[in-house]
């Protein structure tokens, strides 16, 4: 229940900004789905500061951490894709899973 | 913490039709939710984070077994015997009540 | 799973729950009941709390998001703003999600939302209630994020080729909702008739069409 208030920390990140998600598998409980590690995407918006998934288990998620959404064209990654090439994938990812693209 | 088995990582993986039923909840359903978020707000779990790696600790075929309420009920008490808020054996002693109750009600 | 911690205890604690179903005799049920019992014998929680508890979680239905999409729908400012920061736009209201941050999306001819946890079953139950069992399966789950248009058509949801499928995976602190088009001669409709035309499912976008049928204003939104 931590619940890290917003503060000024400085977003990385920007709305629209090129970004990968990183290709990781830490063995601890994390919110980031194996079928989006490695992808980049485009930062659809800033979103505010929480507590680390990865750091609430036995901790209480300090240091509050920017997430962010990240937007992902479907056919980019699933190479058979079957819809549209307009079809987005939309998923939230914190700072520290995502490095510029 | 041990590693984690990944079976709620289920995104894109290949599936049959989405089955539309619609159940009612069951009481003891509605038990373990609000036991859920009671101990959330008590503080006996730091956040839904622990329940959900509870959850991801559970055995791949257990994941797939288990109901949803199912899951979280095995998910709290790994969590909890963890934590040491409760110990396996007065668990086991429990449910071995219950057991006996419920036996002797039918 | 909503984080909604408002420990508003205004409730009749005297109330008693008639369960309605026997109890369960799987092993991991047990395991629940078991925990449940030790845990209010050591009285880490009571026995009003938990029914508090309960009626609270009871009482949410999709009625609450319909509220909130029939003020939007006649309310251009409030729409704004609930498009803008859900979070603190729900609070007028009288609903409160944080520190999730409530975040709605917005389907017009161009442009299709659905929702989806693939990890666990994140849901807005505060606004929508009890997530409806195919939401939680494995099969959605799975589906939904890698074709969603097939898994849309399954549910009865036709989208020609020029419409943009977004696909929300509510993987970490947001909860979404769904603001479903206004369906066509409703525009000088009132707010209550409104709110009765909105379906949990259009909340969540795996319906996409509303239809404006003449009920009962007083009429029950979700029989």
């Amino acid at each position: 229940m931590s619940h890290a208030e917003p503060t000024s920390t400085q977003a990385r990140f920007q709305a629209g900004q090129r970004v990968r998600i990183h290709d990781r598998h830490p063995g601890v409980h994390h919110r980031v789905p194996r079928y989006v590690k490695g992808h980049e995407g485009v930062v659809e918006r800033v979103c505010g500061l929480h507590g680390q998934p990865e750091r609430f288990v036995r901790g209480d998620g300090l240091p509050a951490t920017r997430l962010y959404r990240v937007c992902i064209p479907q056919s980019q990654l699933w190479p058979d894709y079957q819809g549209q090439a307009c079809d987005t994938l939309e998923v939230e990812v914190f700072e520290h899973w995502l490095e510029p693209a | 913490m041990s590693q984690t088995n990944d079976p709620h990582d289920v995104g894109g993986l290949e599936a049959g039709p989405v089955e539309r039923g619609e159940h009612d909840t069951a009481w003891w359903e509605w038990q373990v939710d609000a036991m859920v978020r009671l101990a959330l707000g008590k503080g006996l779990i730091s956040d839904f984070a622990e329940l959900r790696d509870g959850i991801e600790h559970l055995t791949p075929a257990d994941y797939e077994d288990l109901s949803y309420y199912e899951r979280w009920a095995k998910s709290l008490a790994y969590t909890l015997v963890d934590k040491g808020v409760v110990t396996r054996d007065a668990l086991e002693q429990k449910m071995r009540e219950i057991a006996e109750r419920q036996a002797q009600s039918s | 799973m909503s984080h909604d911690h408002d420990h508003n205890h205004d409730h009749d604690h005297d109330r008693t729950f008639q369960p309605d179903h026997p109890e369960p005799t799987s092993e991991a049920a047990r395991v629940g009941l078991a925990l449940r019992e030790l845990l209010l014998e050591a009285g880490h929680y009571t026995r009003a709390e938990e029914a508090a508890m309960i009626s609270r979680m009871q009482g949410a239905s999709p009625d609450n998001g319909a509220r909130l999409v029939a003020r939007a729908w006649t309310d251009p400012a409030f729409k704004a703003r609930l498009l803008d920061n859900g979070s603190d736009a729900i609070t007028e209201l009288g609903f409160d999600l944080r520190p999730a941050e409530f975040t709605v999306m917005e389907n017009d001819d161009q442009e299709h939302n659905v929702i989806v946890c693939t990890l666990c079953s994140c849901y807005p139950r505060a606004l929508l209630g009890m997530s409806p069992s195919w939401y939680k399966s494995r099969s959605y789950r799975s589906r939904l994020v890698r074709e969603p248009r097939t898994v849309l058509a399954e549910f009865g949801v036709e989208l020609s080729d020029d419409v943009h499928v977004r696909v929300h995976d509510s993987t970490a602190e947001l909860r979404y909702m769904v603001l479903p088009q206004q369906p066509a001669g409703t525009e000088d409709w009132s707010e209550d008739r409104l709110r009765a035309l909105v379906t949990r499912d259009s909340l969540i976008g795996t319906q996409r069409t509303l239809t404006a049928t003449d009920t009962d204003a007083d009429g029950a939104p979700f029989p």
